[in-house]
């Protein structure tokens, strides 16, 4: 339960940092985003599962307190939209106004299939495997090279 | 076990092979059969079927059986797709995007053909798994795109094919027909389980094309799973994904 609280709470960090970033208001905080809160039981986050990079979690809370709503969001399954609290300069909580679970309006975008799709934060599996799937190598290089442009554009 | 990598099409190409009997000579006819895909249908060899037909050398009556087989296959998989997989880009075919796939198809079924049961061929990432490895099940991780030392996900599989389409995956070959200007970045990449390699792989590359609905496309699919990573590192994964997950 303590997990499903802190994938959620990382879920909508994320979605919260997509938004804000996303609909480019002058007055939305457009500084960097604090490092998501780890539940008292330790269960790692996405910045610190076991070296995982994460291009958008850094550190230094610098948004102005208050309240701030998402625009609506598409999440092309269903529609997405959240409100985040901010005290003392940091991200003290995270609601949800829209989740794409919301059965009519998933059912209005699909009404053939039940929409099943579940997010999370990737984390880092340390099991030995005998074969790797992924994209090519440049692929990877891209990749890098963009999370790296991406982690510096927050600072 | 018998197992060897060559690099070849442009990628690493590895074929594994467990069961005993196995030889050299089986690896070299496989390796043989990579080797005829490529030069008929590599864009970057001049003397390619491939690269005559995009310099209007041949007429459609030339083309030779296997060319006509991957050109019906690329026209059937546009239509299944809503128009999302396309060869077809300024003027020219560049079927590479169904070719790895289908050869690493053909190169498991002239495998199996040889008798063999327990084995698996990985052409960049495009997985064909057959049997198992020790009477256990394959196990395939899904690379964390942002660190390629690291998987995200271990999946436990037999008898089918696994294939991850990413972002400028050798040269932004994938692209969305539908608005060809646009790069995709927002979508890093997605990983397709599907009935074998040759629909993994076709499926994956439109499903990428389609961007953040490619997932969804997915989940609509019946006898497929995807787990699609985006550039903000959140996974977005189909209902039927997690049976497939070795539990950490």
């Amino acid at each position: 339960m303590r997990k499903l609280a802190v994938s959620a709470v990382i879920i909508g960090v994320f979605a919260f940092y997509s938004l804000m970033h996303g609909r480019a208001n002058p007055a939305s905080p457009s500084a960097v985003l604090p490092r998501p809160t780890t539940g008292s039981s330790g269960t790692p986050t996405a910045t610190d599962a076991g070296g995982v990079t994460n291009p958008t979690a850094a550190s230094g809370p610098v948004y102005k307190n208050g309240t701030y709503v998402g625009n609506v969001s598409d999440a092309q399954w269903g529609y997405v939209q959240v409100k985040a609290v901010i005290q003392g300069g940091k991200i003290a909580n995270v609601q949800w106004m829209q989740y794409p679970s919301d059965r009519q309006r998933s059912v209005e975008i699909n009404s053939y299939a039940d929409p099943q799709l579940t997010t999370e934060a990737i984390q880092a599996q340390s099991a030995q495997v005998d074969i790797v799937t992924g994209a090519t190598d440049s692929s990877i290089a891209f990749m890098e090279s963009l999370g790296n442009a991406l982690s510096q554009a927050q600072a | 076990m018998i197992k060897e990598t060559r690099l070849l099409m442009g990628m690493p190409i590895t074929v594994a092979v467990e069961d005993r009997g196995a030889t050299q000579d089986d690896l070299e006819s496989v390796y043989a059969y990579f080797v005829l895909v490529d030069e008929r249908f590599s864009t970057y060899q001049a003397s390619s079927e491939i690269s005559r037909i995009n310099r209007g050398e041949l007429a459609p009556e030339q083309y030779s059986e296997e060319m006509r087989t991957v050109l019906a296959l690329s026209e059937q998989t546009k239509r299944d797709t809503h128009g999302y997989f396309d060869i077809m880009r300024d003027g020219r075919y560049d079927p590479s995007g169904i070719v790895k796939g289908w050869a690493v198809h053909n190169a498991a079924q002239l495998l199996e053909a040889r008798g063999f049961r327990n084995f698996y061929v990985d052409a960049g990432g495009d997985v064909q798994v057959c049997g198992k490895k020790d009477g256990q099940l394959w196990r395939i991780g899904v690379r964390n795109p942002f660190n390629r030392k690291e998987h995200v996900k271990v999946l436990l599989l037999t008898d089918c094919g696994v294939a991850t389409s990413g972002t400028a995956v050798r040269g932004q070959h994938i692209y969305d027909p539908h608005h060809p200007s646009v790069r995709l970045v927002d979508v890093v990449s997605i990983t397709i389980i599907g009935p074998d390699v040759f629909e993994a792989d076709r499926f994956a590359t439109a499903a990428f094309a389609m961007g953040r609905k490619g997932i969804q496309f997915i989940e609509e699919l019946s006898g497929f799973e995807g787990y699609m990573i985006d550039a903000q590192a959140r996974a977005t994964y189909t209902s039927g994904f997690e049976r497939y997950v070795l539990r950490p």
